[in-house]
């Protein structure tokens, strides 16, 4: 929003593309996109390992339903400054605003390659007399494309400013014209941006409720969109302390523990509210007991709970909250927690009948890959080009 | 700091609340009943003998490939399962010396879970009840596959162009007065069509009947909020491939989740409405260049 306070945001400079990491993150991008042209050329039967007993594979429960969620640190954030006043985080909005649009871009994009027609998926939008408002996926698909739009309104300030340093007349003069405007309708555009992923992302809860007779008893809930909302929040929060360690680390930032330390208390508190209910749940429809069959949902359930627990433990205590190295780990746990919380409830829990199995194949791996690394190389690429990250000196003091 | 704290219990409740609300509601889940022409057809697995003139009949009807599957080295058209060129099959259960054919294709739902799923209403029920396929309005998501408890609709896998595969109920023959394919060819009558609640006395006329030889229950009077495909069967009928899915049909628990979320769209709105204030009231302002919440500023 305001584009006047604290540490100003710069630019870091430097190129995109170097080092190794870098090229091996555009060799798989190349992968990626070199798998999303033959998908497109010769359908899904040929690429995927997809079949009519599990038609939705690792794109939609990584690319789509974990990508998206992981991508929710714009919105978990947003909500702390915008809603409930903390203006100290604002310095983490842009860098979680990034990495929410370059999520959701690509989680869109997989959606398209993933259903059968992807030239007519305009139609959703635009058939709006055939809508079925009873389908969670029509909620799912319009919100998912609406906030892909916002995401980019909300990031149009940071392009404006640059656009403001630039050598062409009309665009600074456009630049300044834009700014204000765009800093007037910001806190509807924002409201925007937070209605919109607390619509789908519980929807996307929803999407699997429907398939209720053959969703395991450990994740078949009318509380679906409950957990998936929250979940989708720990995961956000746990992306921004995740994506703000390493960015600090990778471009030799300060780093913000103490924003970080104090943001992870309300993490906490959100992790111990989805466990509740999750576990609550599960109590009082007497499904814990599933639990305890030491079949393969069994054990990644008792995982899912571990992996959300442990970060738990580690952000309980005041002490182990103001170590980086703490928060990192707790960061990591919980974004890991839940992503196999959502994989689970999409593959795991899903059973079609005995005579199904689904195990990706080489290119379905190969273009999530490159869908990863297209939005890293988009993430870097931005923030090297775009006043995104604030609390350097000057610009351009990146190594890399 | 007590506004900071009332505006963070808002702010949580705004947000929870929707979601929250919502399992509470699916007790009142709406209940469909099936349309008073609704028609469909009745399978008994005492008549059957496995000869599987309704599944070439029904391949033809629909202009569909003809499938060979594993049985006589792929000498005959039988394919082994329902797919991208098979709407309708026969299968043989056998266990202790015991044996049943049980007939798979669309249930015809009287609260389908497919149509519940679909975004543009491709698959929809329409006249008599039958669940019918338009293309045109079809992307390919899918998400009827992931929905039906049933695991009938196929995708196209190997075409370039993917579509949806299911029985229609023969709807373009039925238009034309003639009966459903795989009916017309059964010379056991072991599959009839007629009004559902017709082929509902039937059913029960012939358990009653043969007490001893029938499972006391017709499949699909109830099951799954009841389908317009009954069965009768001498065997039970999860081994014949139909679930025991109680009376409560696939869509009414989302359906009243999401409704109460969405009723009237009152609730996003209102949601919009609280959150762009707050957001609002919270935006950063010239004369306060610390921007958002600047006395939380200095805690430690």
């Amino acid at each position: 929003m305001s584009t006047y306070t604290h540490a100003q945001p710069r630019p870091l400079g430097g190129p995109v593309l170097a080092g190794p990491v870098m090229k091996g993150l555009a060799g798989l991008a190349a992968l990626g996109v070199g798998v999303m042209i033959w998908r497109l050329m010769a359908g899904l039967g040929a690429v995927t390992a997809l079949n009519d007993g599990y038609p939705w594979g690792i794109w939609i429960a990584f690319d789509v339903v974990t990508g998206t969620a992981l991508a929710c640190g714009g919105y978990a954030i947003a909500l702390m400054v915008y809603i409930l006043n903390r203006g100290q985080y604002h310095p983490l909005v842009r860098p979680a605003l990034l990495t929410s649009a370059a999520g959701y871009t690509l989680a869109g994009l997989s959606i398209v390659l993933d259903v059968g027609r992807p030239w007519l998926t305009w139609k959703v939008p635009l058939y709006f007399w055939s809508w079925n408002l009873n389908s969670a996926l029509l909620e799912v698909a319009l919100c998912i494309m609406a906030y892909i739009v916002v995401l980019q309104v909300e990031l149009a300030p940071v392009y404006l400013e640059q656009a403001r340093e630039s050598r062409i007349p009309r665009l600074r003069a456009l630049a300044e014209r834009a700014l204000p405007w765009f800093g007037k309708a910001m806190p509807w555009i924002v409201a925007l941006g937070l209605l919109l992923p607390t619509m789908h992302q519980s929807s996307l809860g929803s999407l699997m409720m429907l398939a209720g007779p053959r969703v395991h008893g450990l994740w078949w809930t009318p509380w679906l969109p409950f957990l998936f909302l929250v979940s989708c929040m720990t995961m956000g929060y746990a992306a921004v302390v995740f994506e703000s360690t390493l960015s600090a680390r990778l471009f030799g930032r300060p780093q913000e523990t103490r924003m970080l330390g104090s943001l992870s208390g309300v993490i906490a508190i959100t992790v111990a509210l989805y466990l509740g209910v999750r576990l609550s749940d599960l109590a009082w429809r007497g499904k814990l007991g599933l639990a305890a069959a030491f079949d393969l949902p069994a054990v990644m359930f008792l995982l899912e709970m571990a992996l959300f627990a442990a970060p738990l433990l580690i952000l309980a205590s005041a002490r182990r909250r103001e170590r980086p190295a703490s928060l990192f780990a707790a960061g990591m746990l919980l974004m890991l927690g839940g992503g196999v919380y959502r994989f689970d409830t999409y593959l795991v829990a899903f059973n079609p009948g005995p005579q199904w199995s689904y195990f990706p194949s080489v290119p379905e791996q190969l273009m999530t890959l490159g869908v990863v690394a297209l939005e890293i190389l988009g993430y870097v690429f931005v923030v090297r080009r775009f006043p995104i990250l604030g609390g350097m000196p000057a610009a351009p003091a990146a190594r890399s | 700091m007590a506004t900071s704290r009332r505006q963070l219990l808002r702010g949580l409740a705004t947000v929870g609340a929707a979601t929250a609300a919502a399992p509470g509601a699916a007790r009142a889940a709406e209940v469909r009943r099936a349309p008073d022409d609704a028609v469909g057809m009745l399978y008994d697995t005492t008549l059957c003998i496995g000869c599987k003139a309704c599944v070439v009949a029904c391949a033809q009807a629909n202009d569909l490939t003809p499938e060979r599957g594993t049985y006589g080295q792929g000498r005959y058209q039988a394919p082994d399962d329902l797919n991208e060129n098979t709407k309708n099959i026969i299968k043989l259960y056998t266990e202790e010396g015991r044996t049943a054919y049980v007939k798979q294709q669309c249930m015809h739902c009287v609260d389908p879970a497919c149509a519940n799923a679909c975004m543009l209403g491709a698959l929809q029920k329409r006249e008599f009840g039958i669940v019918t396929y338009d293309a045109s309005k079809c992307i390919g998501c899918r998400y009827c596959q992931m929905a039906c408890p049933f695991g009938i609709p196929k995708f196209q896998w190997s075409r370039y162009s993917g579509k949806i595969v299911k029985c229609e109920l023969c709807a373009h023959r039925l238009a034309k007065g003639q009966l459903p394919a795989c009916v017309e060819v059964c010379p056991r009558q072991a599959v009839i069509y007629g009004r559902r609640t017709e082929l509902l006395e039937e059913a029960r006329r012939r358990l009653r009947e043969k007490p001893d030889l029938y499972v006391q229950k017709v499949y699909g009077e109830t099951d799954a909020g009841g389908t317009q495909v009954l069965y009768v069967s001498h065997v039970p009928f999860e081994k014949l491939g139909l679930p025991d899915l109680g009376p409560e049909s696939v869509p009414a628990t989302q359906r009243a989740v999401q409704h109460g979320i969405y009723r009237g769209f009152a609730a996003p709105i209102a949601l919009y409405g609280l959150l762009g204030a707050l957001a609002f009231r919270n935006r950063a302002r010239p004369d306060r260049p610390e921007g958002h919440g600047a006395g939380e500023e200095e805690r430690p």
